[in-house]
């Protein structure tokens, strides 16, 4: 159970396949069109329900609720090793350290 | 039914029949005066001039809220590393325009600033901006200082849910600001949405491409001169500006005008992402630039009036003189060469226009100057390393080689080495023939008047003699008529 004022991400479908827009790539026409929002909780209520949120600019949203406290974990990604290779040789090449003439 | 009770039709025919009507509350902008009736002419210095600000006064709402008076750096060791690998050995001084030191982190705060200013002014209580880009976290930022409430849409997420890291990261920043944002799915509905948001809440239509819009970025070329003027006793010989929508690039154009700096070329330069629709769903995360690239270059270029506003104050063919294009592996070098010789950690999107100045200056002498007109910020998801790594997960390749060779969608080729990295030019007179044809497709069963001929050289740029040949291609010129 999730309580009400609670922080929360809510999912809904916009538009069916049927309603969308014309002339789109056939991938695209072939998807619901969908939208995330978040807000608090209105009333008390499961993931998977559907439910209403009060934004945080005082909207009042409908949509499934799928997550409780949503946080960002975007990061800064795995290793790359070419991005070492990069710096050294440019400062080689600055350095006077590669012939390049 | 109860009386009084209007049931409003929702469905996205019915909302977009009434575009024109929501637009017009939301932004407060008569369109229709500066028309021409009945031809595709509008009066652009006009619109610019009655519901624009003047420079002077831009600069004051700019001071009051901490935007522009951005450092301009010269960039030496990318300098010399231009002159090591140029054919003769020379190369023009590369300056930078430091924009990331704006409130938000890039110039968009000068639009925004401008857009919040007049949104406060007309009493509006909130504001509305369409856009995944440094523009969300810009009218955000704006609009904490001004007590006003913020909606950001964005396009984010494909239909796995899979989102790019780099929008992402600009939710975090608009939330960061008190915005709410609005995240969807690919495709062009998001217009849809936001102008049912625009008629749900009552607020001002943000748009990107407003003329107080257009006018903030006037600053940022006045700016740039005066800086040059002051510090270095000369007016650069050409600024590159990161072109998407064009509104960078036709705000600094009008700014180093206005600032009586006549020869000053203006270059263009995107990404390439040719071959990739932005409207794919199954494409969306193949790409590793979500701003600054062809996708959007071209076809605001070749078509400006596909905004969110009737008549889009970005009309970047009246001011570039040359259109470039790198590739996403050129940006994500150059980005790391700005790390690792300029100490300066920026972009990537941003880094557009410095992997063009970085070949653009190697054409050029050693005394001359070019300047990139902007950086951005990066953080989490928004970073080569974060947008590399995304790429590889999505199966694209990254390898060294011969950047020429890049295919978006499938490869990423950061060049072997710096001599690799070519800006390749777009034939200019192709794509102001392709907005000629867009503008003279609008006019049915009739030749093209004398009105509408003044204004596609306006537009375009183009000599008499030579629009009027181009319009005879397209079949639209009587031939026994002189002008």
């Amino acid at each position: 159970m999730i309580l009400k004022g609670r922080w929360v991400r809510i999912h809904k479908v916009v538009l069916e396949p049927v309603d969308r827009a014309e002339n789109l790539p056939a991938d695209t026409g072939k998807v619901p069109y969908e939208m995330w929002v978040k807000g608090f909780l209105t009333e008390d209520a499961e993931l998977g329900e559907n439910v209403f949120v009060e934004t945080i600019t005082g909207r009042i949203v409908e949509g499934k609720l799928i997550e409780k406290e949503p946080a960002f974990n975007h990061s800064y990604g795995n290793f790359i090793p070419e991005l070492l290779e990069i710096g050294l040789q440019l400062r080689k090449i600055v350095s006077g350290g590669e012939n390049n003439q | 039914m109860f009386p009084g009770v209007r049931i409003i039709n929702n469905s996205y025919k019915a909302v977009m029949d009434r575009r024109n009507e929501i637009m017009k509350k939301a932004i407060g902008i008569d369109y229709e005066e500066f028309e021409s009736k009945g031809t595709i002419s509008f009066d652009y210095e006009r619109m610019m001039e009655k519901t624009g600000y003047t420079l002077s006064e831009i600069i004051g709402i700019q001071e009051e809220s901490g935007v522009g008076n951005t450092p301009i750096m010269e960039m030496k060791n990318i300098t010399e590393l231009a002159r090591k690998i140029s054919k003769n050995n020379k190369a023009a001084r590369i300056f930078v325009k430091d924009e990331a030191s704006n409130p938000s982190g890039s110039f968009k705060a000068r639009r925004a600033a401008t857009a919040v200013y007049h949104a406060k002014k007309m009493g509006y209580k909130g504001v509305v901006a369409a856009t995944s880009g440094n523009y969300g976290a810009a009218v955000a930022s704006q609009a904490a200082i001004s007590g006003l409430k913020c909606i950001i849409v964005q396009e984010c997420y494909d239909s796995s849910y899979k989102g790019q890291p780099e929008i992402i990261e600009k939710a975090r920043k608009c939330e960061a600001f008190g915005a709410e944002v609005v995240q969807l799915t690919v495709g062009p509905e998001l217009f849809y949405v936001f102008l049912r948001l625009l008629e749900e809440t009552g607020y001002f239509n943000a748009s990107l491409y407003t003329p107080f819009g257009i006018a903030g970025v006037e600053t940022l070329g006045h700016e740039l001169i005066m800086q040059c003027r002051e510090r270095y006793g000369k007016e650069p010989d050409c600024v590159v500006c990161t072109n998407a929508g064009g509104g960078n690039l036709t705000g600094t154009a009008r700014g180093i005008i206005k600032a009586g700096a006549r020869d000053t070329k203006v270059i263009a330069a995107s990404v390439d992402l040719a071959g990739l629709h932005m409207a794919s769903d199954g494409q969306f995360n193949k790409k590793s630039f979500t701003t600054g690239h062809t996708g959007f270059g071209i076809p605001f270029a070749t078509w400006p009036d596909r905004t969110d506003v009737p008549r889009s104050a970005a009309r970047p063919l009246r001011y570039m003189v040359r259109y470039v294009t790198v590739k996403q592996g050129e940006v994500f070098y150059m980005t790391e060469a700005l790390a690792q010789l300029q100490g300066l950690e920026r972009g990537p999107a941003g880094n557009t226009s410095l992997a063009a100045a970085f070949s653009i200056a190697q054409e050029m002498d050693n005394e001359q100057m070019i300047v990139v007109q902007e950086t951005e910020y990066t953080g989490a998801g928004k970073h080569i390393q974060p947008q590399l790594s995304f790429a590889r997960e999505n199966g694209i390749k990254i390898m060294f080689g011969d950047p020429k060779e890049e295919i978006p969608g499938m490869n990423i080729i950061l060049p072997e080495h710096p001599s690799l990295l070519n800006a390749k030019d777009l034939n200019l007179n192709d794509i102001k023939k392709s907005y000629i044809e867009n503008s003279v497709e609008r006019i049915s069963q009739r030749n093209i008047q004398d009105v509408e001929f003044e204004f596609l050289m306006e537009e375009t740029r183009i000599e008499e003699e030579e629009l009027a040949n181009i319009i005879r291609e397209i079949g639209r010129w009587d031939n026994g008529k002189k002008r």
